[in-house]
C-alpha cells in the first residue's frame, strides 16, 4: 500500500494552521522519523497520516492496492491506552476488531508477547503493569495485526532508559520482519539510532527530508541546523 | 423521652423476631425497587453509552435535560403515572393502577434519568481516554460504546446502587400510584408515613432503622467493589 502520496496536505483547527501544505511521498523500507520542535506539527501530522484526523485541504493517497489501507496500518501513542482486561486480552481485542479468525487469536496474541517479553504476565490486568511493560504492550497489540506501517508517536517519551531501550530494540525487530516504521521523536539520538530518514518540520512546514546521517553531518536548512544545535529558533 | 426507647426496643423486637407484616413489607420494597432498577440499567446504561461516544445535533441539550431530570420530584413523576394509568388515562385499560406494576413503572421513570446521566459522564470521561485508540484499532461507534460499558463497568456499578438506593427511599410516587394498600402495594416508605400519622411508632422505627440499613450496606458494598477493582484492574 506504500507509498504514501502527501499532496498539498493542510490542517486547521480554530482558524490556526498547524499543518502548512506538506507535500511529500513516503516509501517502503527506509525507516522515517519526523523531527521537529514541541508544536511543529509532528504528531498531528502523524493523526493525519494514520486517519485519525481528516485533512482541511490537500489529499492524502495510499497506493491502491488490495484492501482497505486503515485495515493495514497500526499505530503506538505516548501513552498506552489499555484496556480494563488481561494483557492477553488487550491483544485478542485488536485481533477481534481486525476480523482475525476466533482461533487465531489467542496463538498470534501469545506469540508477539513472548516476542516483546510479556509471556510471563499474559494473564496481568494490563493497567497495573508499569509504563515500560505497557508500552511494549501496546507495541505487541499494534504488531500483532501484521500492519504494513507501524506509527509510532514519541513512543518512549514517558519512559526511563532501560525502558527506553527495550522498545527501541522491539521497533528494530518490528521493522526487520518487515513493517515500514514512520517515528516521531524528539530524541536526537533515538532519532540517529531507529532512522534511516529524516522528515523535519517547522512550524506546520515540511522544510527538510535528509538521510539520517547527513541530517546530522550538514543540515541542509537553517531550522534543522538550529534545531540540532538545541538553538531555539525565535532567538 | 421514655417513648422513643420503648419505640426503639419494640422495633428491634420486631425485627428481631421477624415480624411477618414487617417482613411482607420489606419483601415488597425490595421486589419494586430492584425490578425498576433493573430496567431503569436496561435502558439508562445503553443511553449513556451512546450520548457519550455519539456526536449528533441536539446532543447537548439532551444531555442537559437528563442532567435535570436527575432532579425529578417523585410526587410529580406519580402524578404522571397516576394521570396515564387511571381509568380515564390513556393507559387505565391495562387496570394496573395501585399494583406494585405501576410503582415499578413510576420509579423506573423516576431513576433512569439518574442511571443514564451518571453514566453517560463516567463513559464519556473514559471515551475520552481511549478514542484514538479505539478509533486506531478500527472500532465503530456499537463496539466503542460496548467496550467502553465493560471497561467503566465498576463505576457503573456504583451508579446503579445509588439509582436503587433512590428507588428505595423515595415516598412521593409509590404512594400516588401504588396507594399504600395493605399487603398489596404498602412499602416500607408509604408504610412509615402512615404508621407515623397513625401512631404507631414502633413498626415505623423499625422500618425506617433496616431502610437505613440497607442504605449503608449498598453504599459499603458499592465502595468496596470499587475499591477491589482498583486495585485489581488499575
Amino acid at each position: 500500500m506504500l507509498p504514501l502520496t502527501l499532496n498539498n496536505l493542510c490542517f486547521a483547527i480554530d482558524g490556526r494552521t498547524i499543518i502548512d501544505h506538506v507535500s511529500v511521498e513516503i516509501g517502503s523500507g527506509p525507516r522515517t522519523i519526523i523531527l521537529g520542535s514541541n508544536g511543529a506539527g509532528k504528531s498531528i501530522l502523524m493523526r493525519l497520516c494514520h486517519g485519525l484526523l481528516r485533512p482541511t485541504a490537500g489529499t492524502l493517497e495510499w497506493r491502491s492496492g488490495n484492501g482497505d489501507p486503515r485495515r493495514r496500518q497500526a499505530m503506538v501513542f505516548q501513552r498506552p491506552v489499555m484496556l480494563r482486561r488481561s494483557a492477553l486480552a488487550n491483544i485478542v481485542y485488536g485481533l477481534k476488531l481486525a476480523g482475525i479468525d476466533p482461533t487465531e487469536r489467542e496463538l498470534r496474541a501469545r506469540d508477539v508477547l513472548e516476542a516483546v517479553g510479556l509471556a510471563a504476565l499474559a494473564d496481568q490486568p494490563a493497567r497495573v503493569l508499569s509504563g515500560g511493560e505497557q508500552q511494549r504492550l501496546a507495541l505487541a497489540r499494534a504488531w500483532a495485526l501484521g500492519p504494513e506501517v507501524l506509527f509510532l508517536d514519541e513512543p518512549t517519551a514517558n519512559l526511563d532508559p532501560g525502558s527506553t531501550r527495550d522498545i527501541e530494540s522491539i521497533i528494530s525487530a518490528i521493522h526487520a520482519a518487515g513493517t515500514k516504521i514512520i517515528m516521531t521523536t524528539h530524541n536526537l539520538g533515538q532519532a540517529r539510532r531507529l532512522g534511516d530518514e529524516i522528515l523535519f518540520l517547522s512550524e506546520g512546514r515540511l522544510v527538510e527530508r535528509s538521510p539520517v546521517e547527513r541530517f546530522f553531518r550538514e543540515p541542509a536548512s537553517t531550522e534543522a541546523a538550529q534545531f540540532i544545535r538545541g538553538e531555539l529558533p525565535w532567538q | 423521652m421514655n417513648d422513643l426507647t420503648q419505640a426503639f426496643a419494640a422495633a428491634f423486637k420486631l425485627i428481631g423476631r421477624l415480624d411477618p407484616e414487617l417482613l411482607g413489607i420489606v419483601t415488597l420494597s425490595l421486589e419494586v425497587s430492584v425490578t425498576a432498577v433493573m430496567i431503569a440499567a436496561a435502558m439508562g446504561l445503553p443511553l449513556g453509552a451512546a450520548l457519550a461516544v455519539e456526536r449528533f445535533r441536539g446532543r447537548q441539550a439532551i444531555v442537559v435535560l437528563l442532567n435535570a431530570l436527575m432532579g425529578l420530584p417523585p410526587v410529580v413523576v406519580g402524578l404522571v403515572v397516576y394521570l396515564l394509568l387511571s381509568r380515564a388515562g390513556p393507559l387505565g385499560s391495562l387496570g394496573i393502577l395501585f399494583t406494585p406494576t405501576a410503582m415499578i413503572i413510576a420509579q423506573s421513570i423516576l431513576i433512569t434519568p439518574i442511571i443514564a446521566a451518571l453514566s453517560r459522564q463516567t463513559i464519556e470521561d473514559a471515551w475520552r481516554e481511549y478514542e484514538e485508540q479505539l478509533c486506531s484499532l478500527g472500532a465503530r461507534q456499537l463496539t466503542a460504546a460496548l467496550t467502553l460499558l465493560w471497561d467503566t463497568r465498576y463505576s457503573l456499578v456504583t451508579i446503579v446502587l445509588a439509582g436503587f438506593g433512590r428507588a428505595a427511599a423515595e415516598v412521593g410516587a409509590v404512594i400516588i400510584v401504588g396507594g399504600n394498600i395493605d399487603g398489596v402495594t404498602r412499602v416500607m416508605t408509604t408504610a412509615i408515613a402512615l404508621e407515623t400519622s397513625k401512631g404507631d411508632l414502633p413498626l415505623a422505627l423499625g422500618l425506617g432503622i433496616i431502610l437505613v440499613g440497607l442504605v449503608i450496606t449498598l453504599n459499603a458494598a458499592a465502595s468496596l467493589i470499587k475499591e477491589a477493582a482498583q486495585r485489581r484492574y488499575g
